[in-house]
């Protein structure tokens, strides 16, 4: 199967035994949406949280802020190829959330977005210092291209996991696809193994 | 996982000195849907390997695809498809991804096109389809680009223009050409909305380009009165 393409060289100065298999450092921060950018208003935002019994549990955004947030710096990695070293962010993390609902966490979440984006999520990637709601990237407030006021961050998965303008977390006792796995990206992403399209 | 398959590079064109499009024979057939991107994957001698993604700008034959690569300040692998791989040459691809920016000639809803630079590429493959597969079906074009010498397919886009089978607003950035009255500047929410289908036509709008222009054209959509599930998006950069 391998071949050579005649007079290909390549970059070797971007640290490739840090990469995914298949993917390549940026040093940008580009924008993958299939949407436009929605515009979030603060004082309207609000994060709900429901269980698969339709119960609900909400912040408002002053609420949210004086959940405890954590820094985070990671690697990221888009399903288009480029990974980006060393990003830096805050938020509130799953265990967080969990630990603050009022009823046992069933074993998926679909997460809901402003503009109608979702994805699917396993618990189990989510728990355990793995998956945080970010409201800051770089010592900023989260633009809105970028996701803001708060997106997903789910690093050790494909970025299309790390939902933008998340404003929904919908409990699930079974997986169900969301947005791209529901258009040719695969149900779970990770990386390391290239779970890239179903 | 990603199904490799060695294709084989059977003509190429130039669009400018920094843009070409490859055709690719296939060595397991498929059929594309217009809007998608496969990715193409270079190895050298000593094994190094790298991939990125390109639009398709043709998917009209099972056997053939197109791909249409700008070269970027900075690449690692669009210098090689642009200036150095040659007809008669190996590429390895995947089969084509993406189930949303597309367009399927079933749908009989207008359809209005915005390009920016080489983000014409998806809407060429779905002007080409269109032509072929539903030649009813309304489409107008908006396409942004640097200068006159920066055109890509400005013969395919003259020609339907010719034929009348396409409206095309070209809008050059850095400099027109002396009989363009309009001249170089960037394209405004007044133009975009005078030149592109009105909100009551309800058009599918599929936007292009730079992440800068597709941000700035989204939005102006928006606000011109499209409703933002008609409005799709892919970006670079």
């Amino acid at each position: 199967m391998a071949i050579v393409n005649r007079g290909f060289v390549g970059r070797r100065d971007r640290d490739a035994g840090r990469l995914p298999p298949g993917q390549y450092r940026t040093f940008d921060f580009p924008v993958l949406s299939a949407e436009p950018t929605p515009s979030v208003g603060l004082e309207k935002w609000s994060l709900a949280v429901q269980s698969a019994q339709h119960r609900i549990h909400k912040w408002s955004w002053s609420q949210f802020q004086e959940l405890p947030h954590e820094e985070i710096v990671t690697d990221i990695h888009c399903v288009t190829r480029w990974s980006k070293f060393e990003t830096r962010w805050r938020g509130v993390s799953f265990d967080t959330i969990i630990a603050e609902l009022p009823w046992p966490a069933e074993p998926y979440v679909m997460a809901h977005c402003h503009g109608g984006y979702t994805t699917n999520l396993a618990l189990t990637d989510l728990v355990g210092g793995r998956g945080w709601v970010a409201d800051s990237y770089d010592g900023e407030p989260l633009p809105a291209e970028h996701g803001g006021p708060a997106r997903l961050l789910v690093p050790h998965l494909y970025f299309w996991k790390s939902a933008k303008w998340v404003c929904r977390l919908r409990f699930m006792s079974s997986d169900t696809p969301g947005f791209w796995e529901s258009n040719g990206y695969h149900m779970h992403g990770d990386p390391w193994t290239e779970q890239r399209y179903s | 996982m990603n199904e490799w398959q060695i294709t084989t590079v059977i003509s190429q064109f130039r669009h400018s000195t920094s843009a070409r499009s490859l055709s690719l024979a296939l060595s397991e057939p498929f059929q594309g849907l217009p809007g998608q991107h496969l990715d193409i994957r270079l190895t050298a001698e000593d094994g190094y390997s790298t991939a990125r993604t390109y639009s398709l700008s043709d998917v009209r034959e099972p056997r053939v695809v197109e791909v249409t690569v700008e070269r970027a300040d900075d690449g690692e692998v669009s210098p090689y498809l642009v200036d150095v791989v040659e007809v008669g040459e190996p590429l390895e691809i995947t089969r084509p991804h993406g189930g949303w920016f597309t367009w399927e000639p079933t749908d009989t809803a207008p359809v209005q096109l915005i390009a920016g630079g080489s983000g014409l590429a998806p809407l060429m493959a779905m002007l080409r389809s269109r032509e072929i597969a539903a030649p009813a079906v309304p489409f107008n074009l908006v396409y942004s680009f640097r200068s006159p010498d920066r055109m890509l397919f400005a013969d395919d886009l003259r020609q339907l223009a010719e034929r009348r089978r396409l409206p095309i607003h070209l809008a050059f950035t850095r400099s027109a050409p002396d009989d363009d009255a309009r001249g170089a500047r960037r394209l405004d929410a007044a133009e975009l909305a005078a030149v592109t289908m009105p909100p009551d036509r309800d058009p599918a709008v599929y936007i292009c380009g730079p992440n800068r222009f597709v941000e700035f054209c989204a939005a102006a959509m928006l606000t011109a009165g499209h409703d933002p599930r008609r409005v799709r998006t892919e970006r670079f950069g």
